[in-house]
């Protein structure tokens, strides 16, 4: 990577949800302000900045990652794709959400957004994961409404939609 | 969303009610697709400016100077408060006792706790509000600290507020019923102490605040994620030098979880409306997590002994409670209301007719307390429920039977308590059979017994528990005497507030003040409303923001007390049938009937004897707005009805003290089976069961939400969490990786069963349910804890270090030659010693060690030395600890010099990140091969924000940064590398910290 310089803002060029994005920011600018502040993007939403509560939670080139712990500078180049990526239309919900939906699995919504972007990684990878591997993988997520519960319900009952083993109608939002 | 509400349609047979059913929720679609509308998420006014907040490192201490000029200069500022400017635009908040102390939002003066507001930086965005930040100079007096209740009433503790006795902010005595002829004559005296710990239900979304001055009109506007109760907005319109009505405070739409802690935000407001106040702009401020976890707010912390009178059976006939209550530095309203809350239910779900009390307030050098999810019950559950448990061990019997000998009797109800509280409905017993027999109870023992007989650590708890909804808005002057509140006025009550509205197309709007976080309110309103008017709830548009200048609102309103259930949603359904009362007078005059026969049936208002007589629901309820002079005689207007609702139950305390504390108790009765590993003693819960009575289920699938989500906060508090401080006042617990909430992998799901007994005395029967697994849970692990260890004495949490003292016994003194370990509790300070050789005189090294420009060049991270005697020289660093790096100014005196063989280095170091102090010996001697060998020992602590972040790298990067110069001193004369007396850990963490080369 090229050397930044500390207090000019850089063009940041990246893919955003499959569109092309470009913004500007400064060397030390925050994933996390950038997308909500800059692009205007709020759904991913910022719980500790240090990386444990994992509710900045987006996908960077397929991965799960921290946006709290992500230079914006770091993104250029690569495709990026947040929580507003996941309804297939305005208006209706995907299968994941759907299942969120279905079983109550989010209280006040506010750490729901980047667990939705970790089982989305998941289920891109891992087809059919048992509970134990979708407990496992959450375990780097903090939520404080649900007990988690309905949130391992609803992702095993999304893996099995997904994977064909069940099949829904159509859910609108 | 018209299609979802079709395919609802199809489910809701005629005649049943949508109250009840487990519909999806109206919140849910745009909060899964990133729609959510949090503070942080919404525009502010072009020009806002943003504030970022200094706070104290020093837990205690005084402010002697704030030097602001650099941070003025610092690009884009444009205002900096220190609280001598808050002062002089605002009042002290209100304290909630009767004495002569201020409560200011920033520290004046004197800092009281670590994380107490210094200074707030207003600057063009947080990033350069930050930079400024680090560019205030406080110099700062430490003063004595005092962290623990109990030791802050000691004659000779430091005092933090020369307003109160000592550090006593209340103490009051209380006597009901005859509780000394009881203790006489009774056959046994069982007693308890407990210590209870600070923790807090931790929303993830953090405060926010966006206010607004116009001095035009002399008037604030506030945007907060605030969540009531709103007698707050009396408290801040004081403060802020404003009648009520030049306060202007309104909620976000979506808040991310408060759990009682979002209350905790209001000196915050008071702060950041100064502030735009101050620099003339809308000013913006979003708390990170570390000012959360420090300086937000928590529950109290308490020392509770506890004492029964007890027979030979088991029968419970009095009991004396003593209890210290630690507020932290501040006495904030509404506190000491953590303290009375639970005051009408001191017995809890038992019949027990004579009770003493005494319970004092004290101020401690710790964050000051408020709000949190349970609000008292976890602090006087876990003293009663544990001295149960300890009653049955005692006496050998079963501490199930100890608790069913105790319960209120079925036929009771409404039952009133010893101090005061009408339990308003339940059957306890019934709940207990049902739990025993729902549960599997007598399986769980098998399991348990088949699990000892194996030799390992298993045991079963049990809890039962009086779930107090819906505040006494009153219950806080039990605090003080009855001729305090004589002179004070009466307070009691809990009012509620719903609007119906309804548009010239006949849809219906609600609005309510219950400002949730979380809990689906819009949902649960839109069933309660749809019943009412024969609709579905798609059909009902629910809003539950708050803006005090324009919506029905009380001192009652907010979310808290688990009130929304049992009282809002009740008073939206009496709004909703006041004006249905008055469709049906319409519509029996226009279908030519009487106003009985009139039934509100699929979108139609007709007739019952003849369904084919019906008019559309929304032609009938927008005729108000189209054609008034139709109406019949009398009617009056069916767009807007507003009811406040509060119940004549909530009187005020009388004049014995007795005081019904809250309007609604629903009942829980859990038991849960835990296994300890007996070699890493980490606690498992095998099963765990819940039986509720909540009144009537309004929503099924967000009752089991509320109790599922208040286990899971209670299983951290049981296990894991714990604001933990050092003995110097600094908080050792500033990120989630120190302050641990329970993850997928912790929390199992519990089995959660339920009768409903509806409340007489709540519009829909409901109770409240949100708080209860806070109460009933930590303590029910902690008494199957006690059982599996045959032990007495559990302090929560029951971490594997503190099980172990109990299995093990205390620690072994080390080894004969070997230092102790720094203990991770209690001393923080920072030991070690090594070794290096340099191959140059010890001349030489010493001429090197008193030369500044050698110190510059060899000091890690050093900017420059300043020589200011001989032995007295002063150098900026920069240091890196964890993720902490910071500017350190750094003063270092040399004593006891032996030139050339060995001096001491006393010194001390300041910054924005925190403060050291520490002194080291450093002796020099021959090497055989004419070098020198250095051999040192130092001891040193830390404290402020590096502490809080960076507490667990301590020991490390000190060793590390202390190898750093020795090496670099070792170079600079040109001599070998050193040898470390810890050579391949030291090395280990060099590689680490990247530091020695």
């Amino acid at each position: 990577m090229s050397r930044l310089q500390a207090g000019r803002r850089h063009p940041v060029r990246f893919s955003l949800n499959g569109k092309p994005c470009t913004g500007e920011a400064e060397p030390r600018l925050l994933l996390t302000d950038f997308l909500r502040h800059q692009i205007g993007m709020t759904g991913t939403h910022v719980g500790c900045e240090h990386g444990v509560c994992g509710a900045c939670t987006v996908s960077i080139d397929g991965s799960p990652a921290r946006a709290c712990l992500t230079l914006a500078a770091q993104v250029d180049g690569c495709e990026v794709r947040t929580v507003e990526s996941l309804a297939p239309s305005a208006g209706r919900l995907g299968i994941l959400q759907a299942a969120f939906k279905r079983n109550h699995a989010l209280q006040c919504g506010f750490c729901t957004a980047g667990i939705l972007m970790s089982l989305d990684c998941l289920l891109r990878d891992h087809p059919r994961p048992d509970e134990a591997t979708i407990r496992d993988f959450l375990s780097g997520h903090l939520c404080r409404c649900t007990g988690y519960a309905p949130i391992i319900r609803a992702a095993l009952e999304a893996a099995a939609e997904m994977a064909g083993d069940v099949s829904r109608e159509t859910t609108h939002a | 969303m018209a299609d979802a509400a079709g395919h609802l349609l199809d489910h809701h047979e005629a005649g049943s009610t949508w109250v009840g059913k487990s519909i999806p929720r109206v919140e849910d679609a745009s909060l899964l697709s990133g729609r959510g509308r949090f503070i942080d998420d919404l525009g502010v006014r072009p020009g806002t400016l943003h504030a970022a907040i200094l706070r104290s490192p020093h837990a205690h201490a005084d402010i002697v100077s704030i030097d602001i000029s650099a941070a003025k200069q610092s690009p884009g500022v444009v205002a900096v408060l220190t609280g001598e400017d808050v002062t002089s635009l605002t009042t002290s908040l209100v304290v909630g006792v009767k004495a002569p102390v201020e409560c200011w939002p920033i520290a004046v003066g004197r800092v009281r706790y670590v994380g107490e507001p210094v200074a707030v930086i207003v600057a063009t965005d947080r990033y350069l509000a930050e930079d400024a930040a680090d560019l205030i100079d406080v110099q700062y007096r430490p003063r004595p600290v005092v962290c623990d209740p109990l030791a802050a009433l000691s004659p000779d503790a430091p005092v933090l507020h020369d307003g109160f006795k000592g550090n006593v902010a209340s103490d009051r005595t209380f006597r009901y019923g005859d509780p000394e002829q009881a203790f006489a004559s009774a056959a046994h005296r069982i007693s308890i102490d407990i210590r209870y710990p600070r923790n807090s239900c931790t929303p993830i979304e953090t405060y926010g605040v966006v206010a607004d001055y116009d001095a035009g009109e002399d008037a604030y506007d506030v945007l907060s994620n605030f969540q009531g109760p709103f007698s707050i907005h009396a408290v801040l319109s004081r403060a802020l030098r404003v009648p009520g009505n030049r306060l202007r405070l309104r909620t976000p739409p979506d808040s991310g979880g408060s759990f009682g802690v979002k209350q905790g935000v209001f000196p915050y407001i008071v702060l950041i409306a100064a502030a735009a106040r101050a620099a003339d702009r809308p000013v913006k401020w979003i708390e990170d997590r570390l000012e959360h976890l420090t300086a937000s707010v928590s529950a109290t912390n308490r020392a509770t002994t506890l004492s029964a009178a007890v027979s030979d059976d088991g029968r419970i006939l009095a009991l004396d409670w003593d209890q210290v209550e630690d507020c932290g530095a501040h006495l904030r309203a509404p506190e000491p209301a953590t303290l009375y809350r639970m005051h009408g239910n001191l017995t809890g779900a038992y019949d027990i007719r004579h009770l003493k009390v005494r319970n004092r307030v004290v101020v401690t050098n710790k964050t000051p307390t408020g709000l949190n999810r349970g609000f008292g019950g976890p602090q006087v559950y876990f003293a009663l429920e544990r001295l149960v448990q300890r009653i049955a061990v005692e006496l050998n019997l079963d501490p199930l039977d100890v608790i069913r000998r105790n319960l209120v009797a079925a036929g009771a109800f409404p039952y009133r308590t010893a101090s005061g509280a009408l339990l308003d409905s339940g059957d306890y017993q019934e709940a207990i059979r049902r739990g025993v027999v729902e549960g599997g109870l007598a399986a769980l023992k098998a399991r348990r017994d088949a699990a000892r007989a194996q030799g390992r650590l298993y045991g079963i708890g049990y809890t039962a528990v009086v779930e107090p909804s819906v505040s006494n808005m009153g219950y806080i002057t039990t605090v003080l005497t009855p001729a305090e509140r004589r002179k004070a006025g009466p307070k009691n009550g809990a009012q509620a507030t719903a609007t119906i509205s309804i548009d010239p197309v006949g849809s219906v709007s609600v609005h309510v003040s219950s400002v949730p976080q979380g809990q689906g309110h819009r949902t649960v309103l839109s069933q309660v409303v749809a019943d009412v008017f024969g609709l579905t709830p798609s059909d009902i548009r629910v809003n539950t923001e708050l803006d005090t200048t324009k919506d029905a609102w009380s001192i009652a309103s907010g979310n808290y007390a688990s009130r929304f259930a049992p009282a809002v949603a009740g008073t939206a359904k009496l709004a909703a049938e006041r004006i249905a009362q008055r469709l049906a007078c319409i519509a029996a005059s226009q279908l030519n009937t009487e106003v009985d026969d009139i039934a509100f049936v699929a979108g139609h208002v007709g007739s019952k004897r003849n369904p084919d007589n019906k008019v559309s629901f929304s032609r009938l309820a927008g005729l108000s707005h189209w054609s008034p002079g139709a109406l019949p005689d009398g009617v009056g207007q069916t767009i807007r009805e507003t009811v406040f609702w509060t119940p004549p139950e909530l009187t005020a305390p009388d004049d014995a003290d007795h005081i019904n504390s809250s309007l609604c108790h629903g009942f829980i009765f859990d038991f849960c089976g835990v296994e300890i590993d007996r070699v890493t003693l980490q606690t498992r819960i095998d099963r765990y069961v819940t039986m509720h009575d909540c009144g009537t289920i309004l929503h099924p699938a967000m009752v089991d939400g509320q109790i599922r989500g208040g286990f899971a906060q209670a299983l951290g508090a049981a296990l894991y969490e714990e604001f933990a401080y050092a003995p110097d006042g600094s908080f050792l617990t500033g990120t989630f990786a120190d302050y641990l909430l329970p993850t997928t992998m912790e929390v199992p799901d519990p089995l959660i069963l339920h009768m409903q007994t509806p409340s007489p005395f709540t519009p829909l029967g409901a109770k409240g349910v949100g708080e209860g697994n806070c109460m009933s849970t930590p303590v029910c692990i902690a008494n199957a804890v006690a059982d599996a260890l045959a032990t007495k004495d559990i302090d929560l949490p029951l971490v594997p270090a503190k099980l172990a003292d109990i299995v093990r016994g205390a620690e072994p003194a080390p080894p004969a030659g070997r230092a102790a370990d720094t203990k991770r509790t209690g001393d923080r300070s920072l030991r070690g010693e090594g070794q290096a050789t340099v191959a140059a005189s010890a001349e030489r090294v010493w001429a090197m060690l008193l030369d500044p420009a050698t110190l510059q060049a060899v000091i890690p991270g050093c900017h420059h030395v300043e020589k200011l005697s001989d032995t007295h020289f002063r150098a900026e660093v920069t240091l890196g600890i964890g993720p902490v790096k910071g500017r350190y100014r750094a003063e270092v005196r040399l004593s006891d010099l032996d030139p050339p063989h060995a001096v001491t280095l006393g010194g001390s170091a300041e910054g924005g990140l925190g403060f050291g102090g520490g002194e080291g010996r450093i002796t020099l001697a021959p090497t055989a091969s004419g070098g020198t060998s250095i051999h040192y020992v130092y001891e040193a602590a830390i404290g402020g924000k590096v502490a809080s972040i960076g507490g667990r790298l301590l020991d490390g990067a000190a060793r590390v940064i202390i190898g750093q110069f020795f090496a670099s001193l070792a170079r600079q004369a040109g001599g070998a590398a050193p040898n470390r007396s810890r050579g391949s850990f030291v090395a280990k963490l060099r590689r680490l910290f990247g530091g020695g080369r």
